[in-house]
């Protein structure tokens, strides 16, 4: 661990907050087998910012997700969230429930569930073993179901397995998911890959919408459909931030953009 | 080549005339011996015992047999054999009058055992004279000296030279009042020695050693003691190796079936056992046919179980396996049902009570190595797990169903796209991994019993070895294989073998916990299963 | 609220134990011998057997079925079960034991003990008995669950590991210092809660206790697997990695489930061990264990009622081959595992449910239209 941010300690003036930012990645780097996947990597998101990352294959924007998520540990640097907790040293579960939530590249919903029950267990509640042997889930919680079935357009299918959508519909279910959960991060990768033109725009519309109390990193190849964000850009190369800015200003002139971050 | 063989056997009888035709020669020793006196009697035996002449061992031997002759005429000696008698010298037979009998009281006898001991120092075969020379070490004889010394003074073998003063110092620290430096050298000799029978000797000092004497024994006995304490772990990393071996064999195939293509082959152990069978047929066939050919047996025995496992693998990937690919758990008992099925197939043909497989002649026997015993059927069984073990490494590396084969398991849709017959690569591979399973039973034929059964006692260690290691590395089995036999080896003798089994695999179950995948694992995003 | 839980093969299933419990008790103390109806003692016993290897399998498809678990070590929590009952049963024989010890069993007299091992302590008790079948193989499970699980060792790794743990086992309570009867077990029991365990009387109240202990498991089961907790539990088995990251901490589901399923094993164990009259190592070999998850394969995992069903029927199948044609049958219980694995991967009563399931399904509900927009976002789109 670097020494760029002491641990949360007495800081009255923040009242104890390290960083106004809601995520504070500093100089995070991961090594698999001699591969250097990130190389000293820093991003900074302010609360309910929307922020799209672009980059080639390999760039490591899924290495980053992981390691703000805690399936991978970085081997140096920091993840900060929300000025208080540092993601580096905590589980899965543990930054779930901080209000991390991600959508996967690949879409992963829970197949043999129903559409319902998929929602259902995606659901902000207690999430201890013991406890959901005996809780049951109550009616604020099955209008809330029906709410976030309403906005993904998948009524109709509430008592399917997931198992039986089609794509769109399982990328649908999985943002629904993300809603349910309730975070205060989303991490949204590669939302329409394999849509439709008009899939594509309705996404884009929904995670606007989403935007406007989240703040979501969107990890994306169209660039299309990051324009359609009208969102702040970082563009990432070889396991660091190579521009960052307006998507007009990044298309445009990424050395610019290097020079701003100052390294 | 072929001339200095010849100069070397001139110099080495040479060697051997010189000293016999610079001695006075054994007649006046056997002169005395044809003697009623015996004092006369005893001078004689003591100068045969030096004289190194063939004939004095067993005239020696008719001697206290009561069996030795003399006509006190000519002092000719003769020996009785039943009714015959013959010329004690020449060996021609020899007329029974005017003979009587050489007497023996119990100074004789002593004397001639002793001689007899001496006598073989001097013997033409060099293992005869070291025998010798070990009983005398043994003996601590004081009496030996003079022998020992003439016997030093001609013996040219360097094996039966230290043997013969070995056996001197022994004696010299026995003999009342040698002089003390030539104890320290003897001390140094023994301790040189170095092993359990040196130690007696060196910790029972006679009562007249001075101080300086002691103090080098005891200084002696503890170097002799760390140096058999560190051959003893020696000899335990050579068991520990040789069990590795065996679990090398054991493990290699499923490094193939599982390591490298991910299918839990619970059948493993039965193709392992297929192979012993091939190993029994083809005894069987050549003790019918042609016995001259026993030796042989292992070297055809080798690419026939290669095939029969081979062929049954493939047979067995064809028919379930290829159904099964990304469902491992569903092989796992797909492949467990096929082992029973195997299994009671040929307990159905040849019966369930073991079967005799023979070791041809290079197999069985051992020999010592710094004091090492090794024995060869381990040992080829070493030689031979490494070798199967770099073929395939080799096998895997440098052809082109190598290269195949690991392009396909490392990405099936690319590989196929690139134009390989991925079927055709897994059934090959996990033939493959069969076949070679068929061979480590050629090898485990010879060390355990080749029943119906015989696969399930590896399977679990096998697993438990691939998985250790960690899973598509064929090094990180051999590594595991040899990690976990020489552990078993030394953890044997603190907590017995089965104790010491148990705690290898808590061990190994503690370990999958703090690195599930295995001691050499491969890491990054490709892992994720 | 329990009930209304319960499916249409568990009413089945419980109704079928019901009337067992009744039908073979009455056709065994009420009908004479000779006659037709008469079911002998031993085939009650039999049966009891049978019905204790069902709660094995409904144990094993607990983990196995909706976690994805898939144990090859649960004939250890079995066999533990049983070591626990028998250490009990061997307490009772007293000084009728052939050295005729008040306080060794036989075989310690033979293996010249003074005294009685600590843990043997307790177990002439039932209660503590009665505790131990379940506390043993608890904890084994909770320790080994909560390494295993906690540094996600799953699928192939973990059912390697487990069987490890069984092996291990087997060769630890081979070894005579174990003092629980080396390589011979524990055996020649008298008396349970002060019934002789040969008696008519005693062997029907087994079974019946058998299956009732059947029913009771399948009712727990069945409760956690339909609870919150059940739906984490598929969700685990579908996608471990995607539950973690809505915040379940999976470890502790799979610790639990896994504690549980090895509780109701032990539970098997002790009601198989009076049944049969022996316990020995030989319980704990690996090949028992895979056999057990074979049960649950052919009566379909996931499904828990065809779990009990699967061991019954090869069960039967393996009483009747191994008397017909010894020989008959490694070949038939191997062709089981391989036509099993291959043509019917959902088991007999997996296969059944989906038939019934989909026909209804389809009457139901229109299939999914590929592409379709849901109508507020399609809306919305446009207007912005």
């Amino acid at each position: 661990m670097s020494a760029a941010i002491a641990l949360p300690t007495s800081d009255p003036v923040h009242e104890k907050r390290l960083t106004q930012a809601l995520l504070y990645v500093d100089d995070i780097k991961v090594t698999f087998d001699g591969y250097r996947a990130l190389r000293g990597l820093s991003l900074t998101l302010m609360p309910g910012e929307m922020r799209a990352i672009i980059g080639p294959n390999g760039a490591g924007k899924t290495t980053m997700m992981d390691c703000i998520t805690g399936k991978t540990r970085p081997d140096t640097g920091q993840v900060i969230f929300d000025g208080l907790h540092d993601l580096t040293r905590m589980d899965e579960a543990a930054i779930a429930e901080l209000g991390i939530g991600r959508k996967f590249q690949k879409p992963t919903v829970f197949e043999s569930h129903t559409v319902a029950d998929n929602i259902l267990l995606a659901l902000k509640g207690p999430r201890a073993a013991t406890a959901s042997l005996f809780g049951w889930r109550n009616r604020v919680e099955r209008e809330r179901i029906d709410a976030i079935l309403e906005t993904t357009g998948l009524v109709a299918h509430r008592a399917r397995p997931a198992a039986d959508l089609s794509h769109g519909q399982k990328q649908w279910l999985e943002i629904g998911m993300l809603l349910a959960q309730d975070p205060k991060l989303l991490l949204v990768d590669e939302p329409v890959a394999g849509m439709t033109d008009a899939e594509t725009e309705a996404t884009a519309t929904l995670l606007r919408r989403i935007a406007r109390d989240h703040a979501v990193i969107v990890v994306e190849h169209d660039m299309h459909f990051v324009r359609a964000l009208q969102c702040r850009v970082t563009c990432l190369h070889e396991g660091a931030v190579l521009a960052e800015g307006s998507i007009d200003s990044v298309s445009a002139d990424p050395r610019v953009v290097e020079v701003y971050l100052g390294r | 080549m072929h001339r200095r063989l010849v100069l070397l056997l001139i110099a080495w009888c040479a060697i051997w005339a010189l000293p016999a035709a610079a001695q006075t020669g054994p007649d006046a020793a056997y002169a005395r011996l044809a003697s009623d006196s015996y004092s006369d009697i005893e001078a004689g035996i003591a100068g045969l015992a030096t004289s190194g002449d063939p004939k004095a061992g067993p005239v020696l031997r008719a001697l206290t047999d009561n069996r030795l002759l003399y006509r006190p005429d000519d002092k000719a000696l003769a020996i009785k054999d039943g009714a015959a008698v013959t010329d004690a010298r020449t060996g021609a037979a020899m007329s029974p009058d005017g003979l009587k009998p050489v007497r023996v009281n119990n100074r004789v006898r002593r004397a001639v055992d002793a001689a007899l001991g001496t006598l073989n120092l001097l013997a033409p075969d060099p293992a005869t004279r070291r025998t010798a020379a070990d009983a005398v070490f043994k003996a601590r004889d004081a009496a030996a000296l003079p022998a020992l010394d003439a016997a030093l003074a001609r013996e040219s073998d360097a094996g039966v030279k230290r043997s013969l003063q070995e056996a001197r110092a022994a004696a010299l620290l026995a003999k009342p009042g040698s002089p003390e430096i030539e104890r320290l050298a003897a001390v140094d000799t023994i301790q040189a020695r170095g092993d359990s029978e040196a130690l007696a000797i060196l910790r029972g000092l006679s009562g007249d050693a001075s101080q300086g004497v002691r103090d080098a024994a005891a200084r002696g006995v503890s170097a002799i003691e760390s140096r058999q304490a560190l051959m003893a772990n020696v000899q335990n990393a050579w068991y520990g190796v040789s069990l590795g071996s065996v679990l090398l064999l054991a493990a290699i195939g499923l490094a193939i079936t599982f390591g490298v293509m991910g299918i839990i082959n619970m059948a493993h152990g039965e193709m392992v056992m297929l192979g012993a069978y091939t190993t029994y047929l083809v005894q069987e066939l050549i003790r019918q046919k042609a016995p001259g050919l026993f030796d042989w047996s292992l070297p055809i025995a080798i690419p026939l179980a290669f095939l029969t496992a081979g062929a049954v693998g493939v047979l067995i990937e064809r028919s379930v396996i290829r159904h099964l690919y990304g469902r491992p758990l569903e092989t796992l008992l797909a492949t467990w049902g096929i082992s029973l099925i195997l299994q009671q197939a040929v307990r159905s043909v040849f019966g369930p009570t073991n079967r005799e497989v023979g070791a041809p002649s290079y197999m069985s026997g051992a020999f010592d190595l710094f004091g090492l015993s090794i024995t060869w059927g381990r040992l080829w069984i070493v030689v031979f797990a490494l070798a199967v073990f770099l073929t395939l490494n080799l096998i895997l590396k440098a052809t082109s169903f190598g290269l195949k084969t690991r392009a396909v398991t490392q990405n099936r849709r690319m590989a196929a796209a690139m134009g390989i017959r991925t079927p055709w690569i897994d059934a090959f591979t996990f033939g493959l991994g069969s076949g070679i399973a068929g061979v480590a039973g050629v090898a485990l034929s010879q060390i355990d019993n080749v029943s119906p059964n015989l696969g399930q006692g590896y399977i679990i260690d096998s697993f438990l070895v691939v998985v250790f290691g960690g899973v598509g590395n064929l090094w990180g089995t051999l590594v595991a294989a040899l990690t976990l036999g020489v552990a078993n080896k030394f953890l044997e003798p603190y907590a017995g073998a089965v104790l010491g089994k148990i705690l290898l695999l808590v061990f190994i179950i503690l370990f999958i916990q703090k690195r599930p995948r295995g001691l050499f694992a491969l890491k990054g995003r490709a892992v994720e299963a | 609220m329990l009930l209304s839980r319960i499916d249409k093969p568990g009413w089945i299933f419980l109704g079928v134990l019901a009337l067992a419990c009744i039908v073979v008790p009455g056709l065994n103390l009420l009908t004479a011998p000779g006659s037709a109806l008469h079911v002998p003692t031993y085939a009650v016993s039999l049966m009891g057997k049978y019905l204790a290897y069902a709660i094995l399998a409904l144990s094993l498809d607990l983990v196995w079925g909706y976690c994805g678990i898939l144990s090859l070590g649960h004939g250890a929590f079995f066999a533990l079960g049983g070591y626990a009952m028998g250490m009990y049963l061997m307490r009772q024989i007293g000084p009728r034991g052939v050295y005729g010890n008040p306080i060794l069993p036989d075989f310690m007299v033979f293996l010249n003990y003074k005294e009685l091992p600590w843990y043997w302590h307790g177990f002439d008790w039932f209660p503590f008995a009665a505790v131990m079948v379940l506390l043993v193989p608890g904890i084994l499970a909770f320790v080994f669950g909560w390494l295993a699980f906690r540094s996600r060792v799953t699928g192939v790794y973990l059912s390697i590991i487990t069987q490890a743990m069984t092996f291990a086992l087997m060769l630890a309570f081979f070894r005579n210092d174990m003092g629980l009867g080396g390589n011979n077990g524990l055996t020649d029991f008298k008396d349970i809660l002060g019934f002789n365990v040969q008696a008519q009387g005693t062997r029907v109240a087994l079974f019946v206790l058998t299956a009732l202990a059947l029913g009771l498991a399948y009712l727990v089961a069945r409760f956690m697997t339909t609870s919150a907790f059940g739906k984490v539990l598929i969700a685990i088995r579908d996608a471990e990695s995607r539950t973690r990251f809505l915040g379940y901490r999976t470890a502790h589901y799979k610790v639990l489930a896994f504690t549980v399923s090895a509780m109701m094993a032990g539970v098997a164990g002790a009601l198989y061990v009076p049944q049969v009259g022996i316990i020995n190592p030989s319980e704990f070999a690996p090949a028992n264990s895979i056999e057990a998850v074979i049960w649950v394969a052919v009566g379909g995992r996931g499904t828990l009622v065809g779990a009990a069903l699967g061991a019954v029927l090869v069960n039967y199948a393996k009483t009747l081959l191994t008397g017909a044609m010894p020989d008959a049958w490694l070949f038939a219980l191997g062709a089981l595992f391989v036509v099993v694995t291959l043509f019917l991967p959902k088991g007999i009563l997996g296969t059944l449910t989906e038939r019934l399931g989909s026909r209804r399904a389809k009457a139901r509900l229109p299939g999914p239209k590929p592409g379709e927009i849901p109508p507020a976002l399609a809306e919305e789109g446009r207007g912005s």
